[in-house]
């Protein structure tokens, strides 16, 4: 029984493919979805996310978010979600200061606003290019 | 009659004008197509986030919930109406259309003894208010043609804030409306206005009809799924007037060039007229002359 899995950004539909297995980082830690699991609607955090399809693991960034899970579908809903080998690193890093800058100079409520949901986003990319660094070299 | 000359500069005139519409035209043309796939492009989140809501609100909770962005408030005092319009013109009635039907929705109101505070997204509408001494309470200008959602948000977070209630029970909002231009097909787009806060539950429609394990909890999740909820709302509206903002100049701007084209045509008939007025004026001047002569 296939499983497909769908990740959508109030923006676009970002990944939609039938996979065999999705772990995702929920509130209450991490969870493993198979076909046929039970219907569950779980908040998520910031983190990694990734599936597996014919024995290989793709991860993506995610930036907190919803999970839905029916037994032959999974419908992650993102509040920014990209693949992970399309993180720059560099960039990303550039991205966490110029939030945290930004941040700090509080010229406006709604800059401000717009400050934290960068650098939350940044901090995510970040970790998740990390992650992916460390286990390439091992 | 105008001299040939005077005529002559005028259809040069006329004639670069039309470049300028026609090249506005094909440029609104594009913009409009990337605006309406961006619009159709949130419908897949909207329309989950709106079933999963359906399913909290209607089965989990009865179809009622103390969530305070569900209570309606028992008396209303306070009214916020986000306006969105373009930031330019030269998009035919599009931004009087939406200021009209604001200025209609500001003086109800204001019978009705109800205070408005206005939160602006877009120039237009924002200078607006301004000129006629709204109070304005926030504002989003220079969205551009496709704003990613986190630019949306200082508007619907201030929305939000001011509609819940804080530990002293104050809160600023007492309903919230949204005012955008719908888009209904390229030739028709039109103001439409509708309560943003409190949220309606979706009814029956938007149930599943699964019956879903949560995780850490139900009020949890809704909490968290409410203020999403209202921001991409906003964020399809917004979307929405975008669209309706390039296929209104569009338009215009295909008439422009009509009329453009139409004058061109009336006046290089007048220069044709004046041109063989004079020839014929020539030579019965030369024939006269010659008679003369004899």
């Amino acid at each position: 029984m296939p499983l497909r899995l769908e990740i959508v950004t109030a923006e676009r539909v970002v990944f939609s493919e039938e996979v065999d297995m999705v772990s995702a980082p929920s509130a209450d830690g991490r969870v493993g979805v198979l076909p046929r699991h039970e219907p569950m609607l779980a908040l998520l955090l910031p983190g990694e996310l990734h599936y597996v399809k014919n024995g290989v693991s793709m991860p993506f960034a995610i930036s907190g978010g919803f999970i839905e899970v029916l037994p032959d579908r999974v419908t992650i809903l993102a509040d920014t979600a990209e693949r992970a080998d399309e993180i720059d690193e560099a960039r990303a890093e550039a991205a966490r200061q110029r939030a945290e800058e930004r941040m700090r100079q509080r010229h406006s409520e709604e800059d401000f606003i717009r400050a934290e949901a960068e650098l939350r986003r940044a901090l995510v990319r970040l970790q998740v290019a990390r992650l992916r660094r460390e286990r390439g070299s091992r | 009659m105008a001299s040939a000359r005077e005529i002559r500069r005028r259809i040069r005139s006329v004639k670069n004008t039309g470049k300028i519409t026609k090249a506005m035209e094909l440029v609104s043309a594009s913009k409009m197509r990337r605006a309406q796939r961006n619009v159709l492009a949130t419908r897949p989140y909207a329309d989950r986030l709106y079933d999963v809501m359906g399913e909290l609100t209607v089965r989990s909770l009865g179809g009622s919930s103390d969530h305070p962005l569900l209570q309606a408030h028992s008396s209303i005092r306070h009214v916020a109406l986000i306006v969105v319009t373009p930031d330019r013109g030269l998009c035919g009635a599009l931004n009087s259309n939406v200021i009209r039907a604001a200025s209609r929705f500001i003086l109800e109101q204001r019978e009705q003894g109800r205070s408005v505070d206005v939160l602006a997204v877009g120039k237009k509408g924002r200078d607006f208010m301004y000129r006629t001494d709204q109070s304005v309470a926030a504002e989003i200008i220079g969205l551009g043609d496709a704003p990613p959602l986190v630019d949306v948000l200082p508007i619907a977070t201030e929305a939000i804030k001011g509609y819940i209630p804080n530990e002293q029970g104050a809160h600023r909002y007492d309903e919230v409306y949204l005012l955008y231009t719908e888009f209904v097909n390229t030739l028709v787009q039109r103001p439409k206005l509708r309560r943003f806060l409190p949220v309606d539950p979706p009814g029956d429609a938007g149930q599943t009809k699964v019956d879903y394990s949560y995780e850490p909890g139900r009020e949890e999740v809704l909490d968290q799924l409410l203020p999403r909820f209202i921001e991409v709302q906003l964020y399809q509206a917004i979307l929405e007037s975008i669209a309706s903002e390039h296929s209104a100049r569009m338009i215009a701007m295909r008439n422009a060039n009509d009329n453009a084209k139409e004058l061109v045509r009336d006046l290089t008939l007048t220069y044709n007229k004046a041109r063989q007025a004079a020839i014929t004026k020539e030579i019965s001047e030369i024939a006269a002359g010659a008679v003369a002569l004899e």
